[in-house]
């Protein structure tokens, strides 16, 4: 009787634990749509979308998401480009190449790329990654979207590496065997037979590090410029969906007026976009699931 | 329509000498892929060219621990050999001697001499990706690769540099019938390889591996994994490949030895204790632990 009751009060803590989680999670999500809402009473959804400028905080107001998001992307697109090759590069070389010495130490080294505040990284790319780049395109802004999107793509190499050389050590030691066996070399092996059979983990860890691009405030914040601009010139400057948000929420526009909203608007797109994301990926997992079991 | 009525029109002897062309062609395209392990100018041939396969007081190492000690035999071409022993005897160390699949293995060491046609496979100008070509192996648990059948048996085309579409589907079919795997599979040969049965994936494994043109195949334990059907057609195709193949087998089971075998080492503890014919290795037994090994896996 003394056990069980033990036993309840356990429970219902652990319940109480997954339920703040969850209630959290709804509450941010209501949060979110319940200014939406308010939002698109005043603006039309139709310019949300269409129009091709973002100006909220200024006289002549447009609210067109369309430059954020391309902005986002943007530097989304430079840092993945960055990013695939040199960590599926490093995954491979880990997995196949390096001894187990070497693994081991360099795998917890890479993972503290992960673990240095984003403001550094920012401000590495502001005074470091920018006058250099300078160097060799002079018509390149002192803010733009190439470097915070270089330097975006190094601080993701370990998500991609890390989570990609998984995928690849746990492919079956048969499938190398018999890849070997009929005379195929280490890299025909890595690439023919072993990255197919590890794509769903190397895709699930790709879509990992674009989440955590597109939500990446502080580089952004820093190195890129803010200023909306519907371009896809990574040379000038632009703004992405979190630093808008950052910027009005740090300024000193009224609360509840429709200035205020737009960071719930626009918080709402992105979550969206990463929602999608993530579903994707829950599904590449549960496949990779049943297909290995 | 016209190369077909010219065709025709010859006479039997033109027809010959058109065949003996072709084959000729064929024999070019095998050896785009073929078995040129060796630099034929950079080593002497050192065993009996009779034998297909030799070795001379092999050794190995797995670090500190001597795995195989003083292993000699000679296997004459188109036979099966099977090598026979308690588990963890060393009898798959040995079969892996034979296309260096050992020497994936950090801390394998190999004394001794392993010659396939009379060469060193061990000499350091020996290519091991030509070599692996020309030896063909066949695992234990069956380890097709999670892609298409098709591609499965184009692999080792594919990574071997050929492109010629024709060629390619041609190999595959061929290798596919080979196997006797072909009539069970030619309506499905671009769904994925993991969707068949164990005793399938085996036989398409072993398609896989001709598909290469060895000229030796290795099977570990190769229908250990199976249910008695699917071992009585790869029985059945293990004979029939004899004829192209001089084929090295590691079997527990006795019946399978006897039935399929014509020569028979059994291991035991990390020496070669008996080599024989088959039949006189299971009737007429020199030794006492290949009595007593033989015997009690009949009792
Ligand atoms: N990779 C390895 N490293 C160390 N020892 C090994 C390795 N592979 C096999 N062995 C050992 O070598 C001996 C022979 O193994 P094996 O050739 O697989 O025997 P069998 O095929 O006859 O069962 C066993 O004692 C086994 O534990
Ligand atoms: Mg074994």
């Amino acid at each position: 009787m003394e056990m069980n009751t033990k036993e309840k009060i356990i429970e219902g803590l652990l319940f109480a634990c997954a339920a703040i989680c969850v209630l959290t999670t709804l509450g941010i999500v209501a949060v979110l749509v319940i200014q939406s809402v308010q939002f698109f009473s005043e603006v039309p959804l139709k310019d949300f979308l269409t129009d091709t400028q973002w100006t909220p905080l200024f006289a002549d107001k447009h609210f067109g998401i369309l430059p954020l998001l391309s902005g986002t992307f943007l530097t989304t697109i430079i840092a993945i480009t960055i990013a695939l090759p040199i960590g599926l590069t490093t995954a491979i070389y880990l997995s196949e190449y390096a001894s187990n010495t070497f693994r081991s130490t360099v795998k917890p080294v890479l993972e503290i790329l992960a673990a240095i505040p984003t403001v550094v990284y920012g401000y590495f790319a502001l005074t470091v990654v920018t006058p250099f780049l300078q160097i060799i395109f002079p018509s390149l802004s002192g803010f733009n979207a190439i470097s915070p999107g270089i330097v975006m793509g190094l601080m993701i190499v370990p998500l991609i590496s890390s989570l990609s050389e998984d995928a690849l050590y746990a492919v079956p030691k048969s499938l190398r065997e018999g890849s070997y066996a009929l005379g195929s070399t280490k890299l025909q092996t890595a690439f023919r037979v072993l990255i197919p059979a590890a794509s769903s983990g190397i895709i699930v860890s790709v879509i990992l590090a674009v989440s955590r691009a597109l939500g990446e405030t502080m580089i952004v914040a820093i190195a890129a410029g803010q200023q909306p601009r519907l371009t896809f010139d990574p040379r000038v400057p632009i703004e992405t969906v979190t630093t808008y948000i950052v910027q009005v929420s740090g300024g000193d526009v009224p609360h509840g007026s429709l200035e205020y909203k737009t960071i719930f608007s626009a918080g709402l797109s992105l979550f969206v976009i990463t929602l999608i994301l993530n579903n994707i990926s829950f599904f590449i997992k549960k496949k990779y699931r049943e297909q290995y079991e | 329509m016209a190369e077909k009525c010219e065709v025709v029109s010859q006479t039997g002897m033109e027809i010959a000498i058109i065949e003996k062309k072709m084959e000729t062609r064929i024999e070019k395209q095998h050896r785009i892929i073929g078995a040129e392990f060796m630099p034929d100018e950079n080593l002497s041939t050192k065993g009996n060219v009779m034998n297909k396969i030799e070795t001379k007081n092999v050794q190995c190492w797995y670090g500190d621990f001597h795995v195989l000690r003083d292993v000699s035999i000679s296997v004459e071409p188109n036979t099966v050999t099977a090598l026979i022993g308690p588990s963890g005897c060393g009898k798959s160390t040995y079969l892996r001697v034979f296309n260096r699949m050992n020497d994936l293995i950090d801390g394998f060491k190999l004394e001794g001499d392993v010659l396939i046609d009379g060469k060193d496979i061990y000499d350091k100008n020996i290519r091991v990706n030509e070599l692996r070509k020309n030896v063909g192996m066949v695992f234990q648990k069956p380890n097709p690769f999670p892609k298409s059948i098709f591609e499965n048996v184009a692999y080792g085309l594919r990574v071997n540099g050929v492109t010629d579409k024709k060629l390619i589907a041609d190999t595959v079919e061929r290798s596919l019938k080979q196997a006797a795997v072909w009539n069970e599979v030619k309506d499905n040969l671009h769904k994925n390889a993991l969707g068949l049965s164990g005793g399938q994936q085996q036989r398409l494994c072993i398609a896989r591996a001709i598909a290469v043109q060895p000229s030796v195949i290795l099977m570990d334990e190769a229908t250990s994994a199976l249910d008695p059907i699917s071992t009585g057609k790869i029985e059945d195709l293990i004979a029939d490949l004899k004829k192209d193949y001089t084929i090295l087998i590691v079997t527990h089971n006795m019946q399978q030895a006897l039935r399929v075998s014509d020569k028979t080492a059994f291991f035991f503890l990390g020496d070669m204790i008996e080599y024989n014919d088959t039949k006189e290795i299971f009737n007429n037994p020199q030794h006492e632990h290949t009595r007593n090994y033989v015997g009690g896996r009949f009792g």
